[in-house]
Formats: C-alpha cells, structure tokens, sequence
C-alpha cells in the first residue's frame, strides 16, 4: 500500500507500521480505513489518555463513570443522573447551524442509549468578538442550530455559558451538554455479549454525509476545511425523537443487551466499541444496511456519519419485537450481523469477507503517545506584569456600564429567548439564574446543572485556571440552593504536538483533577477536541465544566436576585479581587495579564459547604457569585426589580469594585437573620463582610462611606439587557 | 371528565398531560392513526412539533387520520382545544379560519408573555374576568398571526378574538406584540364557541414553582362548564 493512502486518512508511518503488526499481515483499504478513524485523536484520546487517568473518577455517588457513552450519578430514590458534555467545534466552524444540531443530537443520543429520558440541554459557546461579521454569522447560526434542534425535539435548553475572546476568531467552540433521568434498573450499556445475538441497525438511513468527520474533528482547522464541508453532518431532530421514543421503549422492555448511537465514525466505532467492550466479536454483512444512497462502498458505509442511528444488540428471538416497536414510530430497525466469540470485527459484502480486525485493536490497543510538555515562553512573562499600580481608568459609573456593554458579562436573553428553556414543565430556575433547575417529578428534589469555564484565568495560568473552572462551576450549583455532585469535562484545546499547548493541557487537567477531589465532584466523563486552531491562531485553553448538583429540597431553590426591601447582603470571601486576567484589564487597559490570586480550593469548599448549610436552616433570601467585571458587576447583576445600597472599608477602590476573584458569593438574609448568620460564621472561621441591603430603585455603592456611584436601575439595567440584541439585531449577516 | 390528547409524532403532548393532572384529571392519550374519538368531552391538540413541523407548522398533522375524527366531533359542538401547535393544525385543518407567518423578527422565542382576556363567556375562559390580564409564557417560532381584512372583520363582528398580546399594563400597542401578530391575536374561538386556539401556553404555568399558575384559569374553566352542563343534564 503507497504511505500516501494512510497519510491521507491521518495516519502516520509508525501507526501503520503498528497497524501491520497487529494484523500479521497488510491491511487492505477499508481496514486502514477504520484504523484511521478509531485511531483518530477523537476516538482513541491517544494524546489525552495519560493525562486523564489522572482525574478522580470515582464516589459514593457514581453507579457509571468514564468509559460508556455517559457517566451516571446516584439521586436516591433509586433515580439517577445521566449526563454528558462533548464538543462540536470543528462542524461548527464551518456550518455553525448544522454543526451545533448535530451536536445537540449527539449528546441527546449518549444520553438515552443509556436508558435515560433526557430532560436538559446546555451549550457552551465560545466565539470571536462580534464587532466581526464572521463571528455574528457563526454566533448566529450556532444559536439557530441549538434552538432548532432542541426545540423541535421538546428538550429544555436550561443553561450554558458563552464568553468573546479574540483568540476563539474563525475557531468557534461549541460544547453541548445533555442531562438525563433514569431509574436504576434501566440502565443500559454499549456491549455486545451473548454469542449469537443479532446485531441491528435502527433508526435513519446510511449516507455519504460526514464521512470522516472524526477525522476531520482530529487535524487543525484551515482554508481547505472550508472545501471539506461535506464532512459536517446534517440533522433531522424530528428523526431523532422518534428514535428516542422508539430505544426508550425498547429499553424498558428488556428487550436490549446492548445499544450505542452511531456518533462519531458511524457504524465503525459503535461496532468496535460494543464488541470490544463485550469482549466479544462483531459478524455484519454490510449488504444488509439500509441505505438512501445506492452504490456505497462498503468504506462509505463503515465511514459514513449520518445522523440519528443506532446499532442494538437485543436478545435472540426478540428481532420481531425490536422491528415491531420502531415500525410503530414509523421507522426501520435491520438485523445486519451478530455477535461472535471470537473477538473480530468481521465485515462481509454479500456474504464475503471484506475486512477481519481484532476489536481491541481498534479500540484498547490504540496507540498512546506522551507527548512532550514545555512551559511556554508568554506564561513568565505575563505573570510578572505589574499591575498593582493602575489607578481607575473612568469614573465608576463608566466602569461599570462598560463592563455590563461587554458582549462576555451582558445579559444572554438574547440567546435563550430562542431556546425552549421550558418543555417538559419542569424549569425552575431558567437560564440567567447562576444554575439551570429542573425539579425531579415523583420526588421533592430537584437537579441544577451549569457550564463554566474562563479561558483566560487558563491561559495565563493553566495549573490555577483549570482548577477554577470547576470551582466557579461548583459555586454556580451551590449558589442555587444545590448541592455539587459530579462533572462532565469538555477539553478544548490546540495541537498537541505543540510542546507549549501540549504544557497547558497537562496543567489545566492537573487543575481541573485537583479541584475535582477537593470539591468532591467527580469526573464522570467527557470529550477532548484538540486541534482548534488556526494558522493565525490558537484557541486559549479551553477545560469546559459541566456539573450537575442535587437540591435535596424543592423548597430551598435560590434566586440571584434581591426580591424584597431590606435584605441583607453579605459577601462571603475576599472583598478585595485582582486584576490578573480581569474584564477591566482586558477592557480599560487592553491587557490580558498578570499573575491570578493563589487558590485555596480547601478554603472555598469549606466557605460552599457554609452557604448550604445556611441555605438548608432556611437562612438566605438570595445568593450569587462574583465572576468576571467583580463585585460592582455581581451586584448590578442581582438588582433586576430592587436596587441596593452598599459600602465596602477598603484601601483598594479598583480591586474591590472590579477585581476578580474567584470563590466569593454575595448572599441577601432577612434582618431577623443576619445576626444568626453573622455568628455562625464566626464560629466557622468563615470570611464574612457585611455590605449593604436592598431597597429603592437605585444601585448605590460607596467606599469608605463616600458614595462613588449613584445610579438609577433601568439606566443600566438596559444596557445589560439589551447589548447582545442589539448587536445582534442590527444587519445581521448572512 | 374525558378528555382526550391527540399524540402526533412529534408532539409535545406530556406537558399537556401533567398539567391536566395538576387539576386532578387524568387524560388518555390518542395516537394519531386512530379514527374515532366518540365519547370524549374535549379533545386537545398539544403544542411541539407535529411531524418536525417541517413543511409548514402543522401543515402535516392535520392529515392525520384522526383529523377527520376531530372534525367531525367539532361539528358536533364537542369542544376542542389547541395549543400552540395544536392552534397551527386548527387553522392548518379549516377549524379556524387565519394562518401563521414566522415571528416578524424571524426568530423563535420562548418567553413569559402578558395576555388580556376579551371574552370569559366561553368554556375555556369562564374563570377569567372579561379584560384581565394574565401572564402565560409563548414559544413559537410560526406564531405570527395572519388573516385577510374579510376574516378579521368577520373575527370582530363574532366577538371571536378571544386572547391579546399586551404590555404589562394590559396595552394592546405594539410594544405588547411579540412576533407581529394580527391585532395582537393569541387566541380565537369559532363561530359556535366550541372551537379555541391559542399560540401561549397555559399548561407552563400550573404551579408556582415552575413560574406562575395563571394558566390554570383556563383548565379550571372546562371544569367548571363541564360541571354546569352536567348539572343542567346535558
């Protein structure tokens, strides 16, 4: 075979070389084919795996951890949550509305091939400032694609998060993330066991769409992507929710042994997968797979990533049954194959055999490679910027409005107007809350669920970045009355084979591990896009935390808004931020720099477990935390219907206003308790600042008792709210 | 009370369930490929999105076998109800006259949305005070009401709109409009008063924490007329 077919395909020498020593013998086309695609960064996390052995994976609470097509955690009641995060960065960058649908539907089918109804959707978006046409474009039709799929199939979008940054030009990230309910004995897996088991194909038909998308997901993005738009899938959200009426039915019959969708590298990998799993074989005569094209090859269709399939293992005797339940939702289920025992994934075109590879060569015996890790040259250089010096650029007022006007920190209703945030009718806290909750019907309970993660803070420090991706994800689910359960990781990063990129991902990871066993939220599983740059540019590092958390009682759901007069508001944590990394840097001085405050991720579970446990006794009336823009902005964010006056004792007007920090949560008690919360925390030996409380329609903030700003409530009220809309609005183009 | 939900592929008919039972009714659910629906007090044509919508909203569900059904169990005076989508399929399927364009800012938006009640005489309404304004959430993205001057002259001297989009102060301008609707129309009713559809979405909002009860008004109200007919031995 000429090096050039397997170059082509992504593959290099030394993996051929391996692949010819695992066969014994010269693969043909096809088979380098599947090689090529399972052994694709995508599939294979050939770069990642060393690293993410080291999260912690496990906790009283996981019934599944990484490994299947999603993690599972325990609620009691013998419930259980399912969920997912994975990116679709790559079909996004090219066909942002088909690119995010897709991606929708993908994690929608990881989540109920494992047996769960899903019951929550979030998106993490990251894109290029939308002074840019292009990023307008992909912002645009990224949300179209969200909005379009997800409402069309009667699943929530509740929550996600989306931040501007320069460095995500042309390089767009679109992480989707998707939460199911399940009751334990429904929980199915992607194996295939049983010798003699059918193997079937359920659901849509075989294409040519998306042939070697995860490929394509696995190599830098370039102008020839644009000429590989063939690769990105199409969606049909409609097809997909009769597939998942049709598996969950199916599922709860016990008529399944094993089922997985046939995400990325199609038929390839789901076979591969499930066989390899089973420690079983897979026997398919590709002649069988119903097709809406005529004339594929056995490779187009190995290859082929059409939307909305499935493959299913169901028990002997029960085809009839299998083919009975899809029929009745108008679609076809087809037995192509079965499981064998002698390890091999066999492929056979009327009846002959087109391709014989061991499964776990495929899968557990992928290459592993440990690449090298240099500390880049700017991570020094930027830290040692001095930035203690800098004085107020503007008066507070033009601070703060400037702050609310950046795209990053204004309000996304612009965005989640567009998202059905309440099929199902079980939203209680839509998206503009810190967490997205949904109440668990049967039970008084309810689940919260959030995206986080600040590139920037990962850029200039990986280490410290990574690590507060997760805690501003674990605040964000506490600050909703939850308490933090477990995480999904999503692992956004350049090429690997960069020493200095390859230095962030072992850092971020280590931080994200580091922060994932102090807060006792386990990672339950993930997805690693590497590869998202450009030759103009490299995406910052980009670990995205989805976490989902357990509100032990409906009733102790909090808002991050003042509701009533004279609340009393309280900051726990540090009243002083930094400017390290800050939306005011990176506004008022152009900068994105500095060296981010030393993390006490000890500290911070301690101060979370404290505000549960306030929240538990039925002490707070509101809570939230301080992210990017600071103090001035957390506080401006939790005035929608009642202003505040506020004072803060401070020798540093800037760093308190609007330094950032992360692990510090505004709270709001009635006066009857803020006593009692002010000597708990004494007795807890927890940071604790009086600020203010809430009244009048105003937002007024002084330092040292001499009022800095004064300002009427809907006059930046509006400017929070609007700015996205009004960007977006204006010409958008097409 | 019997009451029926019409489940088309693709439709979001368990929201509609959950909120009937909140009011203490158990509905059944019909698949769409039946044919009769004798013996049901109301029929409700749930929101989602029958057949994917694709084509247009509603446009292929109202060819489903069980629309003949539907159709003649309203010329019958049986009452039906529409609910988002289920509204599109009324007009789709000639129970009500208008038609739906895209939201005039092309978008699709889901959210909290003020309505004012013009009409509580009829079953769907009679627990609303005639101009109470009520806040029911929307999420469409065909919910543009459309009619020709005729048919909205024709709506007028009926009596036949039923629900407006206003501002919070119960103003009909177009401040209160929020995808371009006709005169600001949410929802109307037929001639006989048996037929209603509407683009909000009361079944969102049967209980407080999941954002309001104003919806509840309307299930309440079926209730309530079913209970009158009853006692009148009807």
């Amino acid at each position: 075979m000429e090096p050039k077919v397997w170059r082509e395909m992504g593959l290099n020498d030394e993996e051929y070389a391996r692949i010819e020593e695992l066969m014994g013998r010269e693969p043909n086309f096809l088979e380098v084919g599947i090689f090529s695609v399972m052994w694709s960064e995508h599939c294979s996390y050939k770069t990642s795996k060393p690293i993410l052995k080291k999260f912690p994976t496990e906790g009283p609470q996981v019934l599944q951890g990484p490994g299947e097509n999603a993690g599972i955690v325990d609620i009691g009641d013998n419930l259980a949550v399912v969920f997912k995060m994975e990116s679709h960065n790559h079909p996004s960058a090219t066909e942002p509305y088909q690119g995010a649908a897709t991606g929708v539907g993908g994690m929608l089918r990881d989540v109920f091939t494992m047996g769960a109804r899903p019951v929550a959707v979030l998106n993490a978006l990251r894109l290029g400032p939308l002074e840019e046409e292009n990023n307008k474009f992909l912002f645009n039709g990224v949300v179209s694609g969200i909005s379009g799929y997800g409402n069309s199939i009667g699943i929530p979008t509740v929550g996600g998060d989306v931040y501007f940054n320069s460095c995500y030009n042309g390089i767009p990230l679109v992480n989707a993330m998707a939460v199911g309910l399940l009751e334990h004995c429904h929980i199915a897996k992607g194996v295939a066991t049983g010798v003699g088991n059918p193997v079937m194909v359920v659901g849509a038909r075989t294409g040519r769409d998306g042939i070697h998308g995860a490929t394509f997901a696995s190599i830098e993005l370039s102008e020839e992507s644009e000429a590989k738009r063939s690769a990105v899938q199409a969606g049909d959200p409609f097809m997909e929710k009769l597939l998942m009426e049709a598996c969950l039915e199916l599922i709860h019959a016990g008529a399944v042994v094993g089922i997985q969708d046939m995400g990325a590298a199609g038929l390839t990998s789901s076979s591969s997968e499930m066989a390899s799993r089973g420690n079983s074989g897979i026997e398919m005569d590709l002649s069988l797979v119903p097709r809406r094209e005529s004339g594929m090859t056995p490779y187009e269709l190995m290859l082929s990533e059409s939307q909305e399939r499935m493959l299913i293992v169901p028990k002997a005797g029960r085809e009839k049954e299998v083919e009975e339940v899809f029929a009745r939702w108008g679609l076809e289920a087809t037995v192509v194959g079965k499981v064998t025992d002698d390890g091999i994934l066999r492929l056979l075109e009327d009846g002959q055999v087109v391709a014989e590879i061991p499964a776990k060569a495929l899968t557990d015996q992928a290459p592993v490679y440990h690449r090298l890790s240099r500390e880049p040259g700017y991570y020094q250089e930027l830290k040692n910027i001095e930035l203690n010096d800098l004085e107020l650029k503007a008066n507070v007022e033009d601070v703060l409005l400037g702050l609310l006007a950046n795209p990053t920190i204004a309000g996304k209703e612009w965005i989640y107007r567009q998202y059905d945030h309440q099929a199902g009718t079980n939203t209680m806290v839509v998206p503009g809350g810190d967490a997205g909750v949904l109440r668990v019907r049967g039970t008084n309970k309810g689940i919260a669920m959030t995206t986080d993660c600040n590139s920037r803070y990962v850029y200039l420090d990986p280490y410290i970045g990574g690590a507060l991706a997760v805690v501003e994800a674990a605040q964000n689910v506490a600050c909703v009355g939850a308490r933090p359960l477990a995480v999904t990781d999503c692992l956004n990063f350049g090429n690997p084979e960069n020493p200095e990129i390859f230095w962030q991902f072992e850092k971020a990871c280590a931080g994200v591990a580091e922060a994932c066993r102090v807060l006792e939220t386990p990672v339950i599983g993930g997805n690693v896009s590497l590869y998202n740059e450009t030759p103009a540019r490299t995406v910052y590092p980009t670990p995205l935390i989805g976490m989902v958390g357990l509100l032990e009682d409906l009733k102790h759901v909090l808002s991050n808004q003042f509701h009533s007069e004279g609340e009393q508001i309280y900051l726990l944590g540090e009243s002083e931020g930094e400017l390290a990394g800050s939306e005011y840097l990176a506004l008022f001085e152009n900068l994105e720099a500095g060296a981010l405050p030393e993390l006490n991720l000890q500290e911070i579970k301690k101060r979370l477990d404290f505000l549960l446990e306030l929240n538990c006794a039925g002490l707070l009336l509101a809570a939230h935390d301080v992210t990017e823009g600071g103090l001035a902005v957390a506080l401006a964010e939790m005035t929608e219907k009642y202003g505040v006056t506020i004072n803060f004792d401070t020798k540093n007007k800037l760093k308190t206003l609007f330094g950032e920090r992360l692990g510090r949560i505004i709270i709001s008690t009635s006066k009857d308790d803020a006593l009692r919360i002010e000597s708990q925390a004494k007795t807890a030996g927890i940071s604790l600042h009086r600020l203010g409380e809430s009244g009048g329609d105003r937002l007024r903030i002084s330092v040292n008792q001499v009022m800095c700003l004064d300002i009427p409530l809907n006059k930046y009220r509006s400017v929070f709210e609007q700015t996205i809309s009004k960007i977006m609005e204006t010409d958008v183009g097409f | 009370m019997k009451i029926g939900i019409i489940r088309f592929p693709g439709s979001g008919e368990g929201d509609c369930l959950e909120a009937w039972r909140v009011v203490g009714e158990e509905p059944v659910l019909i698949w769409h490929q039946e044919t009769s629906v004798e013996g049901f007090d109301l029929i409700v044509l749930p929101g989602g999105f029958s057949y994917g919508d694709y084509l247009r909203a509603g446009a292929l569900a109202c060819f489903s076998p069980i629309m003949s059904a539907v159709l003649r169990f309203a010329q019958r005076g049986g009452l039906v109800w529409g609910i988002g989508n289920g509204f599109q399929i009324l007009t789709e399927g000639g129970l009500l006259p208008g038609a739906f364009l895209c939201n005039a800012q092309l978008r699709f938006l889901c959210s909290p949305q003020y309505l004012r009640v013009e009409r509580n005489d009829l079953a769907f309404t009679n627990q609303y005070r005639t101009g109470q304004v009520i806040q029911i959430p929307i999420n469409h993205g065909e919910g543009n009401y459309s009619i020709s001057d005729d048919g909205y002259r024709q709506l007028e001297e009926n009596n036949q709109i039923v629900l407006r989009y206003v501002t919070p102060e119960g103003e009909m301008s177009a401040n209160g409009n929020p995808n371009g609707s006709r005169a600001n129309i949410a929802g109307i009713v037929n001639r006989e008063g048996n037929v209603f559809g509407m683009m909000p979405h009361p079944e969102r909002v049967m209980e407080e924490i999941i954002g309001g009860v104003d919806g509840q008004g309307m299930f309440l109200s079926i209730l309530k007329h079913r209970e009158r007919r009853t006692q009148h031995g009807a």
